[in-house]
């Protein structure tokens, strides 16, 4: 009897083993995938559980997790609401994340591979990880000042560090008030989300960054661009400049907005159609230079590319196999051309920057749940657009426009300004783009923008210089201190 | 003489057990703390608790002490682990379910840990009476078939209408005067007697075989008969009460002392078969057994239904990983009955793989330490009746923690010392303390009288 009690013993003692077996299985082999399976709800539980990373302009706040006393124990919250919507985006519990919050989710949760001491720190002192903080390249007032001057109409801004690619300003309207889509009461998150959903006007859309618009007359510095590195063309080449330009094998006329010549005689220096913005000028270097030249021209700006900022940009096209007046069209920014604000500022700072354009970014340090630094942001070019010569002679004729053309808006006191105005026409019926690209430079400080009103804002009267070259102005004064 | 009893009063191991038992309500006491300070809550309450649990056990040591001054010293610290563990547990759900009805506006529940800690009380105190006044445990012999008459009275009081209560679909509760209880506890103890004290009279006629199929002995068909009345019992428990993890568990028990009783394999061979036709024939019969065993293989389809239990705990098994999420940290409260049954998932969910393998290897320390007492004791009724009481604490503890952890289908069974609820609390301090009673006849000096005092044996 004692042998069989020995047996059942044994029998006993093993099947515990093989419930040791199994519970290993499931607690670390099978743990991965139980862990993502869809409808456990301890992944979210556990997100929330953590003090989710703020996001930093300075040492200011414009993404933060505050405590409360719910089962999801970390509230997100924007103090500035809808300014910062656009870099930010929204962290949800019903719609995910989007903006920063979606890029940088990795850093901000504390899920990246660089807070892996961190972690194992934490878990030896039993303490809940905690995510790491960005610190943005945002100029806050820039920010301030250009959604302020958007108030609400249809449209973006995007203010860049030339020298760097640093993003200092990216703004889009009418924007929306991240808080509502941030709270633990999901029937009132998916009531806000419904509405703004529904608004026509989009404001969950990220404009600068993901509309891409026909870019009008802005357009024309790609192309004069093109004529510079030609080759064939200077500054003060003579081009012709007539009342209406005859495409080439066709029977159609372009017009000048004017309705005038753009010189005596039908003819006027590169410069000077630049600064007058002469449709029948850029038609016709368009035509001479040959699609090829200027698709290549506008895909050394960064056209056919899209960027991580670290939130991914819309590609801005050039378009492809265009007989002459599709290729005299698209010179002038026209026909298929599409482009997002953030690729036009790109070509306004690659030509303040002497021809190289720099890669945008939106992040300037990752910082760890103790504010060390674990990563500062390293500029780095995208590539030389045009050479330094062709950029120096870019940059004289767009002070032209400034100064003596139709950028007369985009002024600043005492600082030298160099911009292009455009008005994109849309389609029939509808009111035009206003757009405006241009730079300014004082005091060892560099800023390039682009602003672009979508339908005029909602102005009856369009006009590049009427309504964009003053947004572009006082953004440029509130980076330049002026 | 003289000489062997000093040597063995030198090694009755108290202080041993003093140490073992002092360390394993600190372990619940540092438990308490950290869900206390998890929660956030600031104060730490339930000192008056944690101390009337220490206190408790003291009295049950020194009652041991006094009464049993040879039993096994590891057995009585191990099973207050497990309890201790289990207030904690316990209070940690508490915790959860305070908060949630704060965060809902309702009323505050009422914590469920002083209720387990009063059945502790009433666990302990028949622990003490059993220790005190079962001087030796060969008296149970004689209540053989009172015994047996008592455990199936208790297995189908359920049934009877006015006090059987149905939970969750299993009839396994009655309720008397406002306390529900689960008689189905007390009967396997009733049971595991009977069945000890029935076999060691039986035993040399049930070894007698009639001829052999495939060089395994077959049984006279007359003494199949106790099987088949098992057997058909078992079935019963499962049919009428849909109670399948209490029906496995008698008629396992049954079958490994015949094993034991006979040393036949052709016993644990026919038990085998019984429970293969059984369970086919309830699987195909009854629909909730199918339903487990559907949800058993594949839990996951039916996630948002009938395996909403399982999943759950499987989540929070994987939530906690290797090393857990620590107490307090976890989301155990969102497996449903994660006091009682499932507690296994939420301690595996807090204390990670390591801590539960502890728990497991302290359960595994039980069954050797009641084995070790079955094979000592020096008649063949204590053989027989420790090894039926370590057989029902291991085999409960492997059904219902294979259960909620997929290792087989899901029952519903209590697991031992950890779950909420105090019939099995109960039932299972009168278990450790018959086993106690038994491994104190097996480490005693062989001459040591059990039933004369100290001073006369040294005289």
């Amino acid at each position: 009897m004692i042998r069989k009690i020995n047996r059942v013993t044994g029998v006993l003692i093993f099947l515990i083993l093989v419930l040791i077996v199994n519970v290993s299985y499931v607690q670390v082999f099978k743990a991965k995938e139980l862990r993502q399976a869809p409808g456990n709800q301890r992944v979210l539980l556990n997100e929330y559980s953590r003090a989710r990373g703020a996001i930093l302009i300075g040492s200011e706040s414009v993404a933060k997790s505050k405590s409360t006393s719910d089962s999801l124990k970390y509230l997100r919250t924007y103090p500035n609401k809808s300014t910062y919507a656009p870099i930010t985006g929204f962290y949800s519990l019903v719609y995910g994340a989007t903006g920063l919050e979606q890029a940088q989710n990795d850093i901000l949760a504390g899920n990246d591979s660089r807070f892996f001491v961190n972690r194992l720190q934490q878990l030896f002192a039993n303490r809940k990880p905690t995510g790491g903080t960005i610190r943005l390249t945002i100029n806050s007032e820039a920010q301030d000042v250009a959604m302020r001057a958007l108030g609400g109409r249809t449209g973006a801004v995007v203010a860049i560090d030339p020298k760097t690619g640093a993003l200092l300003a990216l703004a889009s309207s009418p924007s929306f008030n991240p808080n509502l889509l941030s709270s633990h009461n999901a029937t009132s998150i998916q009531n806000n989300y419904e509405s703004l959903n529904n608004d026509p006007r989009q404001p969950m859309l990220n404009r600068p960054l993901a509309m891409t618009l026909p870019p009008g007359s802005t357009f024309k510095l790609i192309t004069a661009a093109a004529a510079l590195e030609s080759g064939k063309f200077t500054a003060a080449s003579k081009i012709p400049g007539p009342k209406r330009l005859k495409f080439k094998n066709s029977t159609k006329y372009l017009n000048n907005w004017t309705g005038k010549e753009c010189g005596p005689n039908g003819k006027t220096t590169l410069k000077n159609a630049l600064a007058i913005s002469c449709n029948t000028s850029f038609a016709w270097l368009g035509m001479n230079l040959g699609q090829d030249k200027i698709s290549e021209q506008a895909r050394k700006f960064g056209f056919e590319n899209s960027f991580q900022v670290p939130m991914t940009s819309a590609t801005s096209r050039f378009p492809q196999n265009l007989d002459g007046a599709q290729t005299a069209m698209s010179a002038i920014g026209q026909f298929d051309v599409r482009a997002t604000a953030l690729q036009m500022a790109m070509v306004s700072a690659g030509i303040e920057n002497s021809g190289v354009v720099m890669k945008p970014y939106l992040v300037d340090k990752v910082l760890g749940p103790d504010l060390s630094i674990l990563q500062n942001a390293t500029p780095s070019a995208f590539g030389r657009a045009v050479s330094e010569t062709s950029a120096k002679a870019l940059q004289d004729m767009m002070v032209a426009v400034v100064n003596n053309g139709t950028g007369s808006n985009a002024r600043i006191a005492g600082v030298r300004v160099g911009g292009k105005t455009g008005t994109a026409e849309t389609s029939p019926g509808s009111p035009a783009h206003a757009w405006f690209v241009g730079w300014a430079n004082a005091g060892g400080k560099h800023v390039a923008v682009a602003v672009v009103l979508e339908n005029g804002g909602g102005a009856t009267e369009v006009s590049g210089n009427g309504l964009a070259a003053p947004i572009a102005a006082s953004v440029m004064r509130a980076v330049l201190s002026k | 003489m003289s000489q062997i009893l000093r040597q063995y009063t030198v090694s009755t191991r108290r202080s041993t057990e003093l140490v073992l038992l002092v360390g394993a309500w600190l372990v619940g006491v540092f438990a308490w703390i950290l869900v206390d300070a998890a929660s956030n809550s600031g104060s730490l309450g339930g000192w008056s608790a944690l101390l009337s649990a220490g206190l408790l056990l003291l009295c049950a040591h020194s009652v041991v002490r006094w009464q049993a001054p040879y039993a096994d010293p590891v057995l009585l610290p191990c099973v207050a682990l497990l309890n201790m563990l289990g207030l904690a547990m316990i209070h940690r759900l508490d915790v959860a379910n305070a908060a949630r009805a704060a965060a809902n506006n309702s009323p505050q529940p009422t914590p469920d840990v002083y209720l387990q800690l009063t059945w502790m009380l009433l666990g302990l105190i028949l622990f003490s009476l059993i220790i005190a006044f079962l001087r030796n445990h060969r008296r149970l012999a004689q209540f053989t078939f009172t015994s047996g008459l008592f455990g199936i009275v208790l297995l189908f009081l359920p049934l009877v209408p006015g006090i059987g209560n149905v939970v969750n679909g299993g009839r396994l509760w009655i309720s008397i005067l406002g306390f529900t209880f689960q008689p189905g506890e007390l009967a396997k103890i009733a049971l595991a007697i009977f069945f000890a004290g029935y076999l060691v009279g039986r035993r040399h006629t049930l070894a007698h075989v009639r001829g052999s199929i495939l060089g395994i002995g077959v049984p006279r068909f007359r003494d199949v008969g106790p099987l088949i009345l098992v057997w058909f019992i078992a079935l019963l428990v499962l049919v009428l009460e849909h109670d399948l993890g209490t029906s496995l568990l008698l008629f396992g028990l049954f079958t490994v002392l015949l094993y034991v009783a006979t040393s036949r394999r052709s016993w644990v061979i026919i038990g085998a078969l019984l429970l293969t036709v059984g369970g086919s024939a309830a699987h195909f019969a009854f629909g909730h057994v199918r339903i487990r065993f559907s949800i058993w293989l594949d839990p996951f389809s039916q996630a948002n239904g009938d395996g909403f239990q399982i999943v759950q705990s499987l989540y929070g098994l994987a939530n906690g990983g290797l090393f857990g999420t620590g107490w307090g940290q976890g989301y155990p409260q969102l497996v449903p009955f994660a006091k009682t049954d499932f507690i296994t998932s939420a301690l595996g969910e807090e204390l990670g793989l390591a801590g539960l393998i502890a728990i497991l290897l302290i359960y595994a320390i039980v069954v050797e330490r009641g084995a070790r007492a079955a094979v000592g004791t020096r008649d063949p009724f204590g053989n027989l009746l420790a090894i039926a009481l370590t057989t029902v604490i291991g085999l409960q503890a492997f059904i219902v923690i294979g259960g909620v952890t997929r290792l087989i289908p899901l029952t519903g069974l209590t697991t031992p010392f950890m779950s909420y609820g105090g019939s099995s609390l109960v039932a299972n301090y009168i278990l450790v303390a018959l086993l106690i009673r038994i491994s104190n006849s097996a480490r005693a000096p062989e001459n040591f009288a059990l039933d004369l005092p100290k001073s006369e044996v040294s005289a």
